[in-house]
Parts: C-alpha cells; sequence; structure tokens
C-alpha cells in the first residue's frame, strides 16, 4: 500500500523573480479528494502558483509539505501547461513519452497508448505528427498524456482555452471521470461556466496573494466584494 | 578559348568513362571526408547538444570559443597539425604525417566546430520548447539528451552535411599535411590545384565537375531537408 500524496500544506510560499514578488506569502492545505479551482484575473499569479506546487518553479521562501517524501512526490504527478507542448513525434509516440521516461515494459506501453488514444478519439490519428494536431485535438492529448502514467494529482492550467463547446465538453467529462478514480486535481480557469461545474472548492488569486477560499457553494455567496465582482465578469 | 573547350570535352568523357584515375581520387576524397564527418559526428551532436541543456559556469566563454574554433582558417590548422605530427613533433612517431590519416585528424578539427555550433543553434531552440514538460516529467539529462537528438534529428542531417560540405571541398589544411600524394593522399581538391598548376585542365576540370555534383547534392539535401522541417513532416 503506496502512502496518500495528500495532503498538501503550503507555508508562506514565496516566489519572487528579479527583485519583484510574484506570488505569496500564500498558505493554504489542500484536502486528499477533490477538484480545486485557481481563479483569479490575468497576471494574478495562478500559473506561478501552480508551477511552485508542481516544482518546477524555483521558490524564494516557504515550504510544500507532502504527505511523502519530495522525490516520490514529483513522480506521482502531472502537469498540463497553459500552452502544451507537443513532442515533434506522432500521437502515439507523445503518450508512450511518460512511459518511456518512467521505463515501462514495451508491450504494456503500446497497450495502454491504444486505450487512450481511442478514450480521447484520436485512434485514427495515432501515427500523424502530434504538432498537426488541432488546438483542441492538442490540449486532450496533452492531458491523455499527462493521464497515463496514472498520477495520483492532476494539475492543468486552463485546459480548455479557446476551446469550442463540445471539446470542452469533453474535456471536462475526462476531468470528471479523473476525479471519480480518485486522482486529485488542482486547475485553473477563466470560464466561469467550467468554474462552476467543476469545482468542488476553490481558491482566489488576486495579485499573488490567496484572497478567498471556499467550498464550491461559496462561489454563489462570495464573501468579499473582489470575488463578486470576478465572477459577475468586471474588471479587477 | 579553345583551349578551355578542349578541356571542358576532355572532363566530360572522363567522367563518363569512368576514368581510373578521377574513380580513384574521388573515391579517397569520399573515404577522408566521410571518415572524418563520422568522428566530427560522433563528438560534435552530443556535445552540441549538451551545451543547450546543461548550465555551468563557463558556459558562454564555452561558446565563444566555439565559434572562434569555427572560424579557424584551414591553413593554420594543416600548419598546427603538421607540426604535431613532424617527425620531431610530439606524435611524430606514429609516423602519420603525408598519410589519410593526417587529412582524416586535420578534417576533424575544422568540421567539428562547424557541427557543434549548427548543433547548439538548432538544440538550443527545441530544447526551450521542450524544457517544462521534460523538466515537469522527471526526466533525467541522459533521457532530455536522448530526445532532443531524436526529435531534433533533421537538424542534425543539416548540421553534418553542412561539415561534409566543408570537408570536401577544404584544400588549404589536407595539402600540407597529406602532400598530395599520387595514390596515396591525393584527393579531388589537391588534385585540381596540382592539375591546373601543371596546366592538365581535363583532368582538373572532370574532377571539379564531381566536385560541384557532390556539393550540389549536399545543397540539395540541405534544401529539401529544412523543407520538411518547415511544412512539419517528421
Ligand atoms: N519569470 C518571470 N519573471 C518576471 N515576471 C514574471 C515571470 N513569470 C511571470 N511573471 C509575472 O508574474 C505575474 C503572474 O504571472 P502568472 O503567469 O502566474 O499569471 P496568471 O495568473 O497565470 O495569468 P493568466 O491568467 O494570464 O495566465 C505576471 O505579472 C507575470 O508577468
Ligand atoms: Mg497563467
Amino acid at each position: 500500500m503506496v502512502d496518500n500524496l495528500l495532503p498538501l500544506r503550503v507555508d508562506d510560499l514565496v516566489v519572487s523573480r528579479r527583485g519583484k514578488r510574484l506570488l505569496g506569502p500564500v498558505s493554504h492545505t489542500f484536502a486528499p479528494q477533490g477538484l480545486t479551482l485557481v481563479i483569479g484575473p490575468n497576471g494574478a499569479g495562478k500559473t506561478t502558483f501552480l508551477k511552485a506546487l508542481h516544482g518546477i518553479e524555483r521558490i524564494s521562501g516557504g515550504t510544500l509539505t507532502w504527505n511523502t517524501p519530495p522525490e516520490d512526490a514529483r513522480q506521482r504527478q502531472s502537469y498540463v501547461f497553459q500552452s502544451p507542448t507537443m513532442l515533434r513525434r506522432s500521437v502515439r509516440d507523445n503518450l508512450a513519452y511518460p512511459l518511456w521516461v518512467a521505463g515501462v515494459d514495451k508491450a504494456l506501453i503500446r497497450t495502454r497508448c491504444d486505450r487512450w488514444g481511442a478514450r480521447i478519439n484520436l485512434s485514427d490519428a495515432m501515427d500523424r505528427p502530434a504538432p498537426l494536431l488541432s488546438g483542441g485535438e492538442r490540449q486532450k492529448l496533452a492531458i491523455a498524456r499527462a493521464l497515463i502514467s496514472d498520477p495520483d494529482v492532476l494539475f492543468l492550467d486552463e485546459p480548455c482555452a479557446n476551446l469550442d463547446g463540445q471539446a470542452t465538453a469533453d474535456i471536462e467529462r475526462m476531468l470528471t471521470e479523473t476525479q471519480a478514480t480518485g486522482t486529485r486535481v488542482i486547475m485553473t480557469s477563466h470560464n466561469l461556466g467550467q468554474i462552476r461545474r467543476l469545482a468542488t472548492d476553490f481558491l482566489f488569486v488576486l495579485s499573488g496573494h490567496i484572497h478567498e477560499v471556499g467550498p464550491a457553494a461559496q462561489l454563489h455567496t462570495p464573501a468579499t466584494p473582489e470575488l463578486a465582482a470576478f465572477l459577475q465578469g468586471d474588471l479587477l | 578559348m579553345t583551349e578551355i573547350w578542349d578541356g571542358v570535352r576532355a572532363a566530360f568523357w572522363l567522367v563518363v568513362q569512368l576514368d581510373a584515375d578521377l574513380i580513384d581520387i574521388t573515391l579517397r576524397s569520399l573515404h577522408v571526408s566521410l571518415t572524418a564527418l563520422v568522428i566530427a559526428c560522433v563528438i560534435a551532436l552530443p556535445a552540441g547538444t549538451w551545451l543547450a541543456v546543461r548550465r555551468f559556469r563557463f558556459r558562454r566563454a564555452a561558446i565563444a570559443t566555439l565559434n572562434a574554433f569555427m572560424g579557424l582558417p584551414p591553413v593554420v590548422v594543416g600548419l598546427i597539425v603538421y607540426l604535431l605530427l613532424s617527425r620531431n613533433g610530439p606524435f611524430g612517431v606514429l609516423g602519420l604525417l603525408f598519410t589519410p590519416t593526417a587529412m582524416i585528424i586535420a578534417q576533424v578539427i575544422i568540421i567539428t566546430p562547424l557541427i557543434m555550433s549548427i548543433t547548439h543553434q538548432a538544440m538550443r531552440e527545441l530544447w526551450a520548447e521542450y524544457h517544462d514538460l521534460l523538466i515537469s516529467l522527471n526526466t533525467t539529462r541522459t533521457q532530455r539528451i536522448r530526445t532532443l537528438l531524436w526529435d531534433g534529428r533533421r537538424a542534425l542531417l543539416t548540421a553534418a552535411l553542412a561539415g561534409f560540405g566543408r570537408a570536401i571541398g577544404e584544400v588549404g589544411a589536407i595539402i600540407i599535411v597529406g602532400g598530395n600524394i599520387d595514390q596515396v593522399t591525393r584527393v579531388l581538391t589537391t588534385a585540381i590545384a596540382l592539375e591546373t598548376s601543371k596546366g592538365d585542365f581535363a583532368l582538373a576540370l572532370g574532377l571539379g565537375f564531381v566536385l560541384i555534383g557532390l556539393s550540389l547534392m549536399v545543397n540539395y539535401l540541405t534544401h529539401s531537408l529544412s523543407q520538411t522541417e518547415r511544412s512539419g513532416r517528421w
């Protein structure tokens, strides 16, 4: 039985670049279950926060404490970037890549890729170069590539930006299914409808600080005027 | 004027009839340059990639040195290799001077920095594109380099072709360290130099045609490679 990755405790996390504080200090505890939406206006520090949690943004202060040792924690999370990188390879080889990195057996890689290719409706495109896929297809491929290694935590940075209704619905279904299998999801979104549909809880980030935190229900009754304004689509 | 035309006609026949001397010299040229190319690639491709991926203290200095080496005049390289390999030089006992091996050594020194520099340039771009993903996936340094080498293989081929083009057309260094000895170290470029000075334009031009043909082929390949690269068919 492997240890649970979560809860994740964040204490006084600070990220500074060139003498400028981009984030923090922020403190928060991510509960073992749920789908957390990190929301806030452009430039608030959402991407910085997610990257810092994932461990790919150098932190200038504070601590991140997973329930397991850091190296182990790192192996069990995946991250989907705001603009996903497509390796200059076929769709199949993009799916296979994280498994190759982890040293998974070839036959197993093949069956898993077939399964995930079918799941994102790209079975017929497995041998096409991934960089030539449409925006929506790329986004789905990036999510499948993140999920193929069965992570315990999945970070997504605006997975549905610039996608149409159908593609967004497909991705939301994948995320709901993922969460149902016990994967912890932490994501950002600017789509108010999507925030309300998916969130079990939220973090509202404003100018590098956590301004308001609460369960999804609180999105209907915001505690701060800033969140109320943000949810009405007002400029902050 | 007629002399030149006669030369061109004679050269044409030499090529068409696969003249023994011409074939011999061409094959030696290919042998020397391809061997140098393989050795240079084995060094330059991983090293250029490593330079793109790895941050270290003297990285800038290393890149500046690399570019300086790329501009080394071949005659000077020839001179230095000559001094190293000559009987009184540090490697004199090996008896390599005036052998194809000496020519290969000189060409490796000339084209390695070129291939490495092109590789570094291409790999830096690819690394910028891949950086976040590869870090996120916990790749080891070896895995990163392997990934870049594989996904950037077209750029690497372009780098290799540039190296080959430089090697096959180079004359200054190999004439010094090879000595242009008939049947032993005479290659396309050195033979052209010699035949021209002797006034035998037929053979010189014939060899010239072969050399031009090879260069055209290299350029054509490079061009079609960059075409496929741009249209995204990898
Ligand atoms: N390396 C860096 N150096 C300096 N400033 C940076 C750096 N990275 C990000 N920033 C700045 O930090 C702030 C927060 O950026 P971040 O990308 O986290 O915002 P975001 O909330 O994700 O915005 P968006 O909704 O537009 O994606 C921005 O003002 C950005 O310009
Ligand atoms: Mg962002």
